[in-house]
């Protein structure tokens, strides 16, 4: 990006923040459920959806964002811009697509855009003012990729929520989550079945101090 | 053939992120694993990451990163390199960082003796 781009980005930056509004980021490696929490969160709050899901990894490939949600409790009020990103990987292989069904043109496509996801998730992560992490609970939370993106956030001191997802599965294992990041809130949540999400809403109040 | 490449924490220490990462990668594309001492800051490995995804193409599949530490909670695929590495070549309590190409990680997961073998012609070879 270079000297420039850097300056750019903060002008534009500056340019279209608004007072008071909040970016909210939706982190997390591929195929973790991101998208399905997102859609979740606008369509209780907007009454609709923001992205595609699939069980194939790196179905989102570009930045998302929903301007403009407010989320209501008894006693309070938070409005926020919601970003959903792509999955952060360290490996993309279209081949892995193929297995899953996809033509090999399609295939090699999603590869490519995917890297640029990823490429973007990163570049954006300076611009968040919070961020939900929603990690697959099923899987090892001890992954490099998960590390790393929750790294980034603490060392530039974005407030994080881990989200524990897919806890409707049988493998699911919150407390696994809970022990790889002792000093990190953990909600156990199923964004596709909507369990404790109301606890989930009440956690981004305490997340962006309202 | 496999190919490992220990890399000292005094190779990289006075090198600046930026040229770290291409050290580090450098080494990778080279179809080597990397055994780096010590660990990187999670900035670098954003950036390890980043730089990685510039780069991937139809047979450079990325990476995979890994660290050791008294902490981790190891995996199965870990506990064997780990015995096997941490007994060889390090002395050290910086931990150590593996790196290496994705689609050869692959290979030893798939058939971790590979990495047995190795070991096993590198005793061979200082015995002589
Ligand atoms: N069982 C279960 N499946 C879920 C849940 N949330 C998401 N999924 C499934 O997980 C898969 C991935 O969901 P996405 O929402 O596309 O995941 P993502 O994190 O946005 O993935 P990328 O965009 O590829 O990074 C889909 O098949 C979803 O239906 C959940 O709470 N429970
Ligand atoms: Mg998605």
């Amino acid at each position: 990006m270079g000297l420039f781009g850097n300056f750019l980005k903060k002008f534009l930056k500056a340019l279209f923040a608004k007072k008071g509004q909040i970016k909210l980021g939706i982190y997390g490696p591929p195929n973790g459920g991101k998208t399905t929490l997102a859609n979740k969160i606008t369509m209780d709050w907007l009454g609709e959806e923001m992205g595609s899901v699939s069980p194939i990894a790196h179905e989102t490939r570009e930045i998302q964002i929903k301007e403009q949600i407010t989320v209501k409790s008894k006693n309070k009020e938070l409005t926020f811009n919601l970003v959903d990103t792509p999955g952060i990987a360290t490996k993309i292989d279209y081949e892995e697509f193929i297995k899953q069904g996809m033509e090999e043109k399609e295939a090699k496509s999603r590869a490519k855009e995917a890297t640029k996801g990823v490429i973007d998730s990163i570049k954006w992560l300076d611009d968040m003012d919070a961020v939900v992490v929603v990690l697959d609970s099923t899987k090892d939370p001890y992954s490099q990729v998960n590390i790393t993106i929750i790294g980034n956030l603490e060392a530039r001191k974005i407030p994080v929520l881990i989200v524990a997802n897919k806890i409707d599965l049988k493998k699911s294992d919150i407390k696994k989550v809970q022990a790889a990041f002792p000093q990190y809130d953990v909600i156990g949540i199923s964004a596709k079945v909507g369990t404790n999400i109301d606890a989930f809403y009440e956690a981004l109040f305490k997340l962006t101090n309202r | 053939m496999l190919t490992l490449q220990f890399v000292p924490h005094s190779e990289i220490t006075d090198l600046n992120s930026e040229k770290k990462i291409q050290k580090l990668l450098k080494i990778v594309r080279e179809e080597k694993i990397i055994l780096l001492e010590g660990k990187l800051h999670s900035n670098e490995k954003s950036e390890l990451i980043r730089k990685t995804m510039e780069e991937i193409d139809e047979r450079f599949k990325g990476i995979e990163i890994e660290e050791l530490d008294a902490q981790a909670k190891d995996q199965a695929f870990l506990q064997k390199i780990r015995t096997v590495f941490i007994n060889l070549l390090l002395g050290s309590r910086r931990g150590l960082t593996i790196i290496g190409p994705a689609s050869i990680i692959k290979e030893i997961k798939k058939d971790p003796d590979k990495i047995q073998l190795f070991t096993e012609e590198q005793k061979k070879k200082k015995k002589k």
